[in-house]
């Protein structure tokens, strides 16, 4: 699994924080997005695509 | 089982109906999946419409939600330019409106087609009438505030109304917000932080008509001029945003065995509506549990989450062998909206709290935390102008067992936090 995310895309809701922490993070200064981790492991794999799924802006994609 | 009980038909290709389809083909559905969307487009994100696309940040492609190699990745039986209009609850049968009136025999069905935006009776064909629903809506008021110079009329000071105003202001048009709620988004806001928000649209030099009722749209030569309010004022415009609400799009549902259509699709705690038909994102009204009520969110956060949730429960419902129990959805809302440079953020529910309780943060007036709910408890919570792990870490409030008292303590530690 390799993720990237679309920044200017991001409304920092947070959400995928909230899924998936080992993987999402936000920048303190306007909340956007920070992949912790682009090629997580296995056992992370499924919170990371609810987190895809569900984010509001679309701003993550996973690629597998 | 038969081959045709291998299908399962979503039916709306917005964000709940996809989610719903990613959904159940990464659960492991490996039958047919029928999304069915009326617009000709891809699944696209409505939200950036009332911002992104209408100022002219974006191109309109940049909504897509999937692109193309992704979409084929999931192997769908898409059917866009597609509208549902009947369904069988007995037969599991949906009709289609593709000229041949074909019949999808389903082993279930998700219904994701959403809300459509109301209009005001008489206004059909005028030119300069707007409505904001669909990326083709803004694309024609975009056409419009690309010219430069216009005077905007918005009609409805709720959360879209509310969003143009701002977009339109930023790209330097006149712009009046005319409103039955004394305070722009007073319903969801509550009246004090709305009064706050009047100010921020006053500030940027929008004219607000707070608390006043549209008797008509004047139009000259088919063409709006303007529009009438119920103590007789008289707002010049070119154009007129339409932004009262929205209707669930339940038509295709109704037939003698109809489940509950009364605002939206009635569903359980599951999101299941009747055996084999579940209900997702705008249109669904659905249990919670958690609140103890019957809930319907407008939230984009809610078609995500509803959308893999409805699809889990159907699968589980079709084989509970294969893919687990049901699971009651109990989420904590969410919402945001942009205007000018501010950022709000809610979790929970705010409309029709009885109280609220607002802790400004410094000197800035729009820097607040704030409760709702009471008079026990607290259902929602708002931040406006705080750091997005302040927002955050609002949220437990919102979703959290304490009484209204503990957590009105809790929400100075909270933010400092």
């Amino acid at each position: 699994m390799n993720i990237t995310v679309d920044e200017a895309k991001c409304c920092g809701a947070g959400q995928c924080v909230l899924v998936a922490p080992d993987v999402f993070d936000q920048r303190d200064e306007d909340g956007i997005v920070v992949l912790l981790d682009a090629t997580p492991e296995a056992g992370l794999h499924a919170a990371v695509r609810d987190a895809a799924t569900i984010c509001p802006a679309a701003a993550i994609q996973v690629h597998e | 089982m038969s081959a045709a009980r291998q299908r399962i038909a979503v039916i709306g290709a917005s964000a709940a109906g996809l989610a719903a389809a990613e959904g159940l083909r990464r659960l492991g559905w490996d039958g047919v999946i029928t999304l069915v969307g009326d617009e000709p487009h891809p699944p696209y994100d409505r939200p950036p419409l009332s911002k992104q696309v209408l100022s002219g940040a974006w191109p309109p492609e940049r909504t897509t939600l999937r692109d193309p190699g992704r979409l084929a990745a999931l192997g769908l039986d898409l059917r866009l330019g597609t509208r549902a209009v009947a369904y069988d609850p007995a037969l599991r049968h949906v009709t289609l409106d593709d000229g041949e009136r074909t019949v999808l025999e389903c082993a279930g069905v998700v219904a994701a087609t959403g809300v459509r935006a109301r209009t005001l009776p008489g206004t059909e064909g005028v030119e300069g009438v707007h409505v904001l629903r669909t990326l083709r809506d803004a694309l024609a008021l975009r056409r419009r505030l690309a010219e430069p110079g216009r005077r905007l009329a918005v009609v409805g000071s709720g959360v879209l109304g509310a969003e143009v105003a701002a977009a339109a202001r930023g790209l330097g048009h006149r712009v009046a917000l005319v409103g039955a709620q004394d305070t722009p988004m007073e319903r969801v806001l509550g009246r004090e932080v709305g009064a706050l928000l009047a100010e921020v649209h006053r500030a940027h030099g929008v004219t607000l008509y707070p608390g006043r009722t549209v008797t008509a749209i004047a139009a000259d030569g088919g063409r709006a001029r303007g529009v009438e309010l119920a103590d007789g004022t008289f707002v010049e415009a070119d154009d007129v945003l339409v932004a009262i609400g929205s209707e669930p799009a339940v038509d295709w549902l109704r037939g003698p065995a109809a489940p509950d259509l009364s605002d939206g699709l009635g569903c359980d705690r599951y999101c299941a509506a009747a055996p084999g038909l579940y209900g997702a994102g705008d249109v669904a009204r659905w249990y919670h549990p958690g609140l103890g009520r019957h809930i319907r969110i407008e939230h984009r956060m809610n078609a995500g989450e509803q959308g893999l949730a409805a699809a889990r429960n159907l699968l589980a419902e079709l084989d509970g062998e294969r893919f687990g129990e049901r699971r009651p959805f109990e989420p904590v809302p969410y919402f945001w909206s942009d205007q000018y440079d501010l950022k709000l953020h809610a979790y929970g529910v705010l409309a029709g709290a009885v109280r609220t309780e607002v802790l400004r943060l410094g000197e800035d007036p729009l820097r607040l935390a704030a409760l709702y709910g009471g008079p026990d408890r607290v259902t929602g919570v708002l931040g406006i102008g705080l750091t997005p792990r302040q927002a955050r870490s609002l949220r437990p409030l919102a979703a959290g067992p304490g009484t209204w008292e503990e957590a009105v303590a809790r929400l100075g530690e909270t933010v400092a936090a």
